[in-house]
């Protein structure tokens, strides 16, 4: 078994911006589509109640338009994710094709979730996240550049910092984001570790 | 200054620094339930990786089980799928499954205390956000996702960066009709429900202190809903007189080296933290949402926020939250009509929970046109309440009593609100389409709140009840 997954430097594509704030994993999916054993066919369910109305006729939302089909890179604004710790959503949002999502902030989980995919939740400021969102609302087929190395995002000719946590940049550069073999290659001192806590030891004399 | 409980637990549990920069941490105790384990089973099989250490994993089942008739199979056969794919990953890995047979099925999040399995000095790990619970014991215990618990089942580790650590001192004492609930509804109302992220809280003070440790697993549980992932408490007599006994508790003399390996964990008053919050719990009302998330709340005698009054980054989600809820900001909380009443999930259905439900609903009777419902958090709450009569109460007043499970919290069994019904709830979450219907509406309190809230068909404060019930 390889102990690397594929590396993540940079991820191009068209983007789609999903505007809100303290927008929860139970909107991502909500919990009626997690009756499931797999994480297959997600995609169709991500967003789904704010996608169609209560007589499930479709609403106005960019995950509806076809212009945004091929997007890759989602843009978001703040703490994005919170709530439940259900993967479904961010297994939902890669399903249906996101490869990156950009945002001002992301809830703990849910980033974690993300980097476990190997999904960059790259955070920037309010600025830069206003002008990707019009930039992708005004042109669906504006390019969009989250450069991982560089620590930049960047769309046409506009260029932003990126705030990113370095031990989630430094799994994906490495390949090292799916971590049970780099965790199963300590064994011995995970033994060593667990041999020193009384309770494992049964809080014995 | 001296180490923080949470940075010492941590350093006891750091096998190793990876070169990503994470530590890489062991899991003392490792929860699993039906909804967020199947595909990580699926995962190891895959790569032919075993679970490395079985007698440290506990399973129950609890987001999917019916509360009313629970016969196998389920009459729902996706839930009876998710069942037996449990039954089948913890038959084929040697791990203990306290399942519907057992006397010790319920919610994972009360089962593991319950079990004696929760201990002070442990990390905790669950597919569940709410894992956080499990803090009350001076244990570090929090959610992951799927792809982390196949971390777990296979190296019984997690690749983690370490948290800041926020003290929250919650000085004076609560006011009678005031609880855990609102103490930990005040602090997100007040710190923001993205105030914890990159933290995690340490609660104290003589109100925590004060607490039961069902009062301060409410507290512990809410803190992913302030942002924080991880929130606990540092053990004291009330944990170690809590433990003694239970199934999983060290007995006899092991158990007093327990105690004293517990004791030297706790932070000690010259302790240092990244940041300190103060409350002081003299002044809580009981508390309750208005709005689509647990930070939008208020004192049940307070008026809703008026959007302008609001922070810049707040009004959006007010402004959608009114819209949602049908409410007009500046309104009175006070006064809206509910139309079904929830007593149940992780937060609060734990016996000290019904007892205070009940007390309110002895001798009423549920408003109505309100559907109320008891839901216990395990069946050992469940039978502990019918030693007491609990289910009698409830069901003379107009309740329905039922089966350990999540339910209604987040509506993954056949509990759910219709339309747009406005649900008064213990649980944890006022999310859009949280309890099973899209366009409903939750207000979340505490459970004697919510019993109130079912008697009087509206949102009402739950010390003006009692006292009506006094004279």
């Amino acid at each position: 078994m390889s102990t690397r997954s594929p590396a993540v430097n940079r991820i191009v594509g068209t983007g789609i911006a999903v505007r809100g704030n303290d927008i929860d994993t139970d909107r991502i999916i909500p919990a009626r589509y997690m009756k499931v054993v797999t994480f297959d066919g997600l995609g169709e369910y991500a967003f789904r109640d704010v996608r169609y109305d209560e007589s499930g006729v479709m609403t106005v939302h960019p995950f509806n338009e076809p212009a945004y089909r091929d997007a890759a890179i989602l843009i978001v604004n703040k703490n994005f994710g919170c709530g439940s710790s259900r993967e479904h959503a961010p297994q939902a949002l890669m399903r249906w094709g996101i490869r990156a999502i950009v945002g001002e902030s992301f809830a703990e989980i849910f980033a974690g979730n993300c980097n476990a995919l190997g999904i960059p939740a790259v955070s920037a400021d309010e600025e830069a996240v206003e002008s990707l969102m019009r930039g992708v609302e005004l042109d669906p087929s504006a390019r969009i550049e989250v450069d991982l190395v560089a620590r930049q995002v960047r769309c046409g000719e506009a260029s932003y910092p990126l705030d990113f946590a370095e031990t989630y940049r430094q799994s994906l550069l490495t390949g090292n984001w799916d971590s049970t073999a780099v965790l199963l290659a300590n064994r011995e001192a995970i033994e060593a570790t667990a041999s020193l806590l009384p309770y494992v030891r049964g809080f014995s004399a | 200054m001296s180490e923080n409980l949470f940075n010492r637990v941590w350093d006891l549990h750091t096998v190793t620094t990876l070169p990503t920069g994470q530590d890489q941490l062991f899991i003392g105790l490792h929860l699993i339930h039906e909804v967020t384990s199947p595909q990580a089973f699926q995962m190891i099989e895959e790569r032919g990786l075993e679970v490395l250490y079985p007698q440290r994993t506990i399973a129950t089942v609890d987001h999917i089980v019916p509360t009313d008739n629970q016969e196998r199979p389920f009459a729902d056969p996706l839930a009876e799928h998710m069942m037996q794919a449990l039954e089948q990953n913890t038959k084929r890995h040697g791990i203990e499954f306290f399942d519907l047979t057992t006397e010790h099925q319920g919610i994972v999040h009360v089962v593991g205390p319950e079990l004696g399995a929760t201990q002070p000095g442990m990390t905790i790990a669950c597919g569940d956000s709410h894992t956080s619970t499990h803090g009350a014991f001076g244990a570090i215990a929090f959610g992951i996702g799927t792809s982390q618990i196949r971390d777990v089942l296979a190296t019984q580790c997690l690749a983690m960066a370490r948290p800041r650590v926020r003290r929250i001192q919650v000085n004076g004492t609560l006011a009678p009709g005031v609880s855990a609930k609102d103490i930990i509804l005040r602090i997100i109302a007040d710190l923001g429900v993205k105030g914890g992220i990159g933290y995690a809280y340490e609660y104290g003070g003589g109100a925590i202190d004060a607490l039961s440790m069902e009062g301060r697993m409410t507290v512990c549980n809410m803190s992913i809903e302030g942002g924080a992932r991880v929130g606990y408490v540092n053990p004291d007599d009330t944990t170690f007189e809590y433990l003694r006994g239970r199934r999983y508790a060290p007995r006899g003399e092991a158990f007093d080296r327990a105690v004293g390996w517990w004791r030297s964990l706790a932070s000690g008053p010259d302790a240092e933290y990244d940041d300190v919050y103060e409350l002081d719990a003299s002044s809580l009302e009981p508390m309750v949402t208005w709005g689509i998330n647990p930070g939008q709340a208020i004192s049940v005698s307070e008026r809703m926020p008026r959007v302008e009054s609001l922070p810049p980054d707040a009004r959006e989600v007010a402004a959608s939250a009114y819209r949602h809820m049908g409410f007009d900001d500046g309104s009175p909380i006070a006064g809206t009509k509910i139309s079904v009443a929830f007593i149940g999930s992780c937060t609060n259905a734990r016996i000290s929970d019904l007892r205070e439900a009940a007390r309110i609903a002895e001798g009423k009777s549920v408003s109505p046109g309100v559907r109320a419902f008891v839901v216990p958090g395990s069946k050992q709450v469940a039978l502990q309440a019918q030693q007491e009569g609990l289910p009698d109460v409830f069901e003379r007043a107009g309740f329905q009593w039922r089966a350990a499970g999540c339910s209604m919290c987040l509506a993954m069994n056949a509990d759910k609100l219709e339309g747009r019904e406005i649900c008064a709830s213990s649980s944890n979450r006022n999310f859009i389409g949280r309890q099973g219907s899209p366009t409903g509406r939750t207000l979340l309190m505490s459970p004697a709140m919510v019993a109130a809230a079912a008697i009087a068909g509206e949102v009402t404060d739950v010390r003006r009840l009692a006292a009506t019930t006094v004279s």
